[in-house]
C-alpha cells in the first residue's frame, strides 16, 4: 500500500517537472504574461476541444503540385503545406467525418511559381472551385452546410481574392464558393473586401531553423535604433508590365501607397535609421542588435518582417493603416508593437523617440516571452503553442457551430456560377 | 483597355491567356493598331529618354479622376530618390499612387519640409538606446542570476597615501555593474579629507568614524583594522543591508571578475588573494629573490606562491588554506609603517573572504547553524580572521574555480609617518619657491614666458635639499627668481631614492638629469 502511494507520488512529481521543449530563444530575460482580448490563450491546448476531418483529395491538388516545385516548402506561403502535414498527424484529426467539428480541404493554391519564385494566382480560383466540386459530389458534408464548417488555408497576398494587385483583388472579391467557409490567411485589413469576417489571420511562414541558427548572445547591446532592409522604390516593378523581377524573394513588395518611399525620403540621411535596400548576410543578426524594426506595408499590408522582429526581440513598427495582425484576439499587438499611421511617416523619428523608456522595456519583455515567439512559427515537427496550435485554438473558439450553419433541406445559399467567366473553366 | 493590352504585351510569356478578353473578329485589327502605336511610343521614348507612355497614361487618367486624387505633395525641387533611378520613376511612383482607384489611406509620398535629422530627437534616441543597453546588461550581464548588492567595507585613515589608495578602490567600485554600498570606516573620526574623496564616488557611502587613531606599527594597525571592520559589520547588521559583504582594504586592487564571482556566494566564501609583499627597497628586493631561491634548495619544499586562499582537492572540495610563506622574510619584515622592508600579511587576510550579509542579521531565519551569532561576538577576545565568525570553518565555499583564479591583490604601501601633503591635495595658499643653492647655476630668465604650466618636482639627496614647487601661473609674474629660499624637509619616499624626478608633462623645457633646475615663468 505504502509502496504504491510512493510510486504515485513519484510519478506525479515526474509529471510536474516535465517541461515542454519550447523553441529555446531567450534564456533568462524577464518576460511578461501575454493576455489578449481572448484572455491568456496562447498556451491553450486545442487537443480535445475540437475534431478535424481531413479530406483525401487526389494528389493533383497537393502532392503533385509540390513535386513539381519544391520551392513551395520554403517560401513565405508554405503554411498551407505544413498545415496539411500537421493535421494529418495531429491528435485532433479524426477519421470519422460524422464526429468532426471542422473539415479541412488540403489544396495548394499558392504553389504555381514563376522562375523567380513568386506565386501566380491566376489558376487558383479554378483549382479551388474544382476541389470544392469534388468534395461536394463525393461527400455530403459540404452540401450540409455549404462549407460553413470547412476551413481553407489561403496564404496568398490578398487571401481568397486570388490576385496580387490590390485593385484587381478587390474587383474580384472573395471566391463566391468560399463565402461561408472559414479562411485561414495571412492577409488582414479592416474594411476590406478580401477579409471575411471570422477569418483567422496567421503569420507568413518563416523558416524556424534558419532563424535559430542566426541567434546571437542576448547580452549583445542593442545599438541600432531603427532597422529596415527592403525596397523603397520598386525599380523593376511595372504595374502595367505585370510581375516583377527581384533578386530576393523577401523584398518584392510594391503598391506600398508611398509609405516606404516616404520612409526613405525622410530618413535616408538620419544616423538613427539604418535603412537600405542592401540585403546583408547578417540580416538576422542585425535585427537582434536593433531596438525598432520597421514593418511598412508592401504589396499587401502583411510582411514576414513582423515574424522576424518578434523572433529577434526587435519592437515592430507597423506602418499599415487598418491592418489586422496575426491572432489578433490572442496577442495584444498594441502593447507589443508600435503602430504608425501612414500619414505620420514623416514624423516617425519624433514618434519613436517620444515613447517612454519604460514602455519600450515593457514591450521588449513581452517580446521575450517564449510563448509569443512560438506562436509566430510553424516548426516541424509541431510544438505546443506554435502557430498551428493557435489556428486550432482559433477554430476551437468558434465552436460550437451556430444553428444557422446547417442548411435546411433544399436550401441553397451559394451561387455556383458567380464570378468571372474564366474562373468557371475546369481545372 | 489600354492597360490590359499593355499588360498583355509585357506578360505574354508568363501569364495564361486568362485576362485577354478581346473579341475575335476585331482582334487582329486592334492588335496591329496597338502594335504600331506601341512601336511609335517606343521610338519617342528612345528619343526623349523616359517612358513616354506613362506620361500619356497619366494625363489620360488624371483628368477624369482628378476628383478622386489626394494630390501628393511631391516637391519637384527635391533630388531624385535614388541615384540609379531615372526621373521618370519618380513620376511612376506618383502616377501609381495617384492613378489607383482604391483610395483607402493613399497619401502619396509625404515628405516633411526639412527631411534631415533633428538633433533633439537624436539625443532622445541615444538616451533610449542607453537605457535599453543598461537593462540588457542588468539582465544578461550577471548570467541572469539576478544581481545582489555589493557591500564594500573599507577601513581607512588620513595619511599621504590615502588619496592614492582610496581613489583606486573608489574607481573600482564605480565600475561595478551592480548596486554598491560602500562603508568607509575612518580611524580618528570622520574627517573632511576622506569625505571629500568618497563624495565623488557616486555610490551610496556610509562614512563611519572610529574613535581610535591608527597606530604606527603594522601589527597594531592590523588589530585596529579588524576592530574597524567589525564596526562596519555592525552597521550592516543594524541597517539590515542585504547583499554580499566584501572587504575592500584601501590599498588593495580588485579585478572586475572578482565582483562577478562573489555574486555566486551562498553564505561564506573565500577567494585567492595575490600577496604583493613589497619591500620598497629595489636592491633588497632583488637580493631577497636570490636568497629565496637559495633557500628553496635548502629548506624543504614549501610553496612559494604569493597567494593566500582556499586549497581544494581534486574533487573541488575545500581541504585547507594556502597561506603566504613568511619564512624568507623572517626578521626582515617591516615593523613600523614606514619601514623600508617587506610588509607581511596576516595568516589569513580579511580581504580574501566574502559573506552574505544575512549572516550578520539578528533573526536566525534560514541562517545555517555553523555560523556564530554576530551580535554575541566579543571583540576583545581577539578576532583574527573572519573564520572566527564561524563555528565550522570547513563550510566555507571556495570561489574563483576553487581558488585557482587570483581575483584581487593585497598590497601595503605607505609613506613616512610624518610626511606632509597639502590638505585635500589643493595648493592654497600658493607655496613659496625655493631657489637653487649655490652649487646649481641659475639659468637666465628667457624673454617671453612659456605658455604652459610645468609641474616639476625634483628630489635630491645630499646637502642641497632643494625642492621647486609648482605655482599658479598668475603668481609667477609677481614672483621673481631671486627669492629667499626656504629649505623644506625632504620627503623621503620609499620608492625614489637616488633618481631625480623627471617632469611630468612634455612641454618644451625639460630638465635633464644633470640637475638643471628650471623655473616656470
Amino acid at each position: 500500500m505504502k509502496l504504491t502511494s510512493w510510486v504515485l507520488i513519484f510519478l506525479a512529481c515526474n509529471l510536474a517537472f516535465s517541461t515542454i521543449s519550447a523553441f529555446r530563444l531567450s534564456r533568462s530575460q524577464p518576460t511578461e504574461r501575454i493576455s489578449g482580448s481572448a484572455g491568456d490563450v496562447l498556451d491553450d491546448n486545442p487537443v480535445g476541444r475540437l475534431k478535424v476531418f481531413v479530406y483525401e483529395l487526389p494528389s493533383k491538388y497537393n502532392k503533385k503540385i509540390l513535386q513539381k516545385d519544391p520551392r513551395c516548402l520554403t517560401h513565405m506561403f508554405a503554411a498551407e503545406i505544413y498545415m496539411q502535414r500537421f493535421l494529418l498527424s495531429s491528435p485532433v484529426r479524426t477519421l470519422n467525418p460524422e464526429e468532426a467539428d471542422w473539415f479541412y480541404v488540403p489544396v495548394y493554391t499558392t504553389c504555381d511559381l514563376t522562375p523567380n519564385g513568386l506565386p501566380l494566382p491566376f489558376k487558383s480560383p479554378r483549382m479551388m472551385r474544382s476541389a470544392i466540386q469534388l468534395i461536394a459530389s463525393n461527400w455530403p458534408y459540404w452540401n450540409r452546410t455549404e462549407g460553413a464548417d470547412h476551413f481553407f488555408v489561403v496564404p496568398h497576398d490578398f487571401g481568397a481574392c486570388f490576385h496580387y494587385q490590390e485593385e484587381k483583388a478587390i474587383g474580384r472579391g472573395i471566391l463566391p464558393l468560399l463565402q461561408r467557409a472559414t479562411l485561414v490567411q495571412t492577409f488582414g485589413q479592416r474594411n476590406h473586401v478580401c477579409l471575411k469576417e471570422g477569418s483567422i489571420t496567421v503569420p507568413p511562414y518563416a523558416p524556424p531553423q534558419k532563424m535559430q541558427s542566426h541567434l546571437i548572445p542576448g547580452k549583445t547591446p542593442r545599438s541600432i535604433f531603427v532597422y529596415f532592409r527592403g525596397l523603397f522604390y520598386d525599380v523593376g516593378n511595372d504595374p502595367e508590365g505585370g510581375y516583377y523581377a527581384s533578386d530576393d524573394v523577401l523584398f518584392v513588395k510594391n503598391g506600398h501607397r508611398g509609405a516606404r518611399a516616404a520612409v526613405w525620403e525622410n530618413f535616408k540621411d538620419n544616423p538613427l535609421f539604418d535603412i537600405s535596400t542592401e540585403h546583408p548576410t547578417t540580416y538576422y543578426e542585425d535585427m537582434q542588435r536593433a531596438i525598432f524594426c520597421l514593418c511598412p506595408l508592401g504589396w499587401a499590408p502583411w510582411s514576414p518582417r513582423l515574424v522576424e522582429a518578434v523572433i529577434f526581440g526587435c519592437i515592430p513598427v507597423i506602418i499599415a493603416d487598418d491592418i489586422v495582425l496575426p491572432f489578433a484576439d490572442a496577442i495584444p499587438w498594441e502593447d507589443i508593437g508600435v503602430f504608425v499611421d501612414e500619414k505620420d511617416v514623416p514624423y516617425l523619428d519624433t514618434i519613436l523617440t517620444s515613447i517612454p523608456p519604460e514602455v519600450i522595456l515593457r514591450k521588449q519583455r513581452l517580446l521575450a516571452n517564449p510563448s509569443m515567439k512560438q506562436a509566430m512559427l510553424f516548426p516541424q515537427p509541431a510544438q505546443p503553442g506554435d502557430a498551428f496550435h493557435q489556428v486550432l485554438n482559433g477554430l476551437a473558439r468558434k465552436l460550437p457551430h451556430d444553428r444557422s450553419v446547417y442548411l435546411r433541406a433544399g436550401e441553397k445559399l451559394l451561387n455556383w456560377t458567380a464570378g468571372p467567366v474564366a474562373d468557371l473553366k475546369p481545372w | 483597355m489600354k492597360l490590359s493590352a499593355l499588360h498583355q504585351s509585357y506578360l505574354n510569356r508568363r501569364r495564361s491567356p486568362l485576362d485577354s478578353s478581346v473579341d475575335a473578329p476585331s482582334k487582329s485589327f486592334l492588335a496591329v493598331f496597338w502594335l504600331v502605336l506601341h512601336c511609335l511610343c517606343c521610338l519617342i521614348s528612345l528619343l526623349l529618354g523616359f517612358r513616354f507612355s506613362r506620361l500619356v497614361f497619366f494625363f489620360l487618367v488624371s483628368t477624369p479622376s482628378s476628383s478622386n486624387l489626394y494630390s501628393p505633395p511631391f516637391r519637384p525641387d527635391l533630388p531624385p530618390p535614388r541615384i540609379d533611378l531615372t526621373p521618370s520613376n519618380a513620376t511612376t511612383a506618383e502616377v501609381k499612387t495617384s492613378s489607383s482607384r482604391v483610395v483607402v489611406g493613399r497619401h502619396g509620398i509625404l515628405i516633411r519640409p526639412w527631411p534631415h535629422p533633428d538633433p533633439v530627437e537624436v539625443m532622445k534616441a541615444h538616451r533610449i538606446i542607453e537605457r535599453v543597453q543598461r537593462e540588457q546588461k542588468a539582465v544578461f550581464g550577471a548570467g541572469g542570476k539576478g544581481s545582489r548588492t555589493v557591500i564594500a567595507v573599507t577601513p581607512t585613515y588620513v595619511r599621504t597615501f590615502q588619496a592614492l589608495h582610496l581613489n583606486g578602490v573608489m574607481h573600482s567600485l564605480m565600475l561595478v555593474p551592480y548596486d554598491v554600498v560602500w562603508i568607509v570606516v575612518e580611524a580618528g573620526g570622520v574627517s573632511n579629507e576622506t569625505a571629500s574623496i568618497v563624495a565623488k564616488s557616486g555610490v551610496r557611502v556610509i562614512h563611519v568614524g572610529f574613535d581610535q587613531r591608527m597606530p604606527n606599527t603594522w601589527e597594531d594597525r592590523g588589530k585596529v583594522e579588524v576592530l574597524m571592520r567589525l564596526r562596519a559589520l555592525r552597521v550592516v547588521k543594524e541597517e539590515k543591508l542585504d547583499g554580499v559583504v566584501m572587504f575592500a582594504d584601501d590599498s588593495n586592487m580588485h579585478s572586475m571578475e572578482f565582483f562577478d564571482e562573489i555574486q555566486n556566494v551562498k553564505w561564506f566564501g573565500a577567494v585567492s588573494v595575490g600577496i604583493l609583499a613589497h619591500s620598497g627597497n629595489a636592491e633588497e628586493m632583488v637580493m631577497s629573490m636570490d636568497k629565496r631561491r637559495e633557500m628553496v634548495d635548502e629548506v624543504e619544499e614549501r610553496s612559494s606562491l604569493p597567494v593566500q586562499g582556499p586549497a581544494c582537492n581534486a574533487t573541488d572540495k575545500l581541504i585547507g588554506w594556502h597561506v603566504f610563506n613568511t619564512l624568507p622574510y623572517a626578521g626582515k619584515s617591516a615593523v613600523y609603517i614606514d619601514d623600508v622592508a617587506a610588509v607581511l600579511p596576516q595568516k589569513l587576510e580579511w580581504c580574501g573572504f566574502v559573506l552574505n550579509s544575512r549572516i550578520l542579521w539578528d533573526e536566525a531565519e534560514s541562517k545555517p547553524e555553523w555560523v556564530k551569532e554576530f551580535g554575541l561576538l566579543n571583540e576583545n577576545e581577539g578576532v583574527e580572521s573572519p573564520l572566527s565568525l564561524l563555528n565550522d570553518p570547513s563550510m566555507v565555499e571556495p570561489l574563483g574555480s576553487c581558488g585557482r583564479q587570483v581575483l584581487l591583490w593585497w598590497l601595503r604601501v605607505e609613506a613616512r609617518a610624518d610626511s606632509k601633503f597639502p590638505p585635500g591635495w589643493v595648493i592654497d595658499p600658493p607655496l613659496e619657491i625655493t631657489v637653487a643653492a649655490k652649487r646649481t647655476p641659475w639659468p637666465d630668465v628667457p624673454p617671453e614666458p612659456p605658455t604652459k604650466k610645468k609641474d616639476q618636482m625634483s628630489l635630491s639627496q645630499g646637502n642641497n635639499n632643494v625642492v621647486v614647487i609648482p605655482k599658479q601661473q598668475q603668481q609667477q609674474q609677481q614672483q621673481q627668481q631671486q627669492r629667499s629660499s626656504k629649505v623644506r624637509k625632504p620627503k623621503r619616499r620609499s620608492k625614489r631614492n637616488k633618481h631625480e624626478a623627471k617632469p611630468t608633462d612634455t612641454t618644451t623645457q625639460v630638465s635633464s638629469s644633470t640637475k638643471h633646475h628650471q623655473e616656470r615663468n
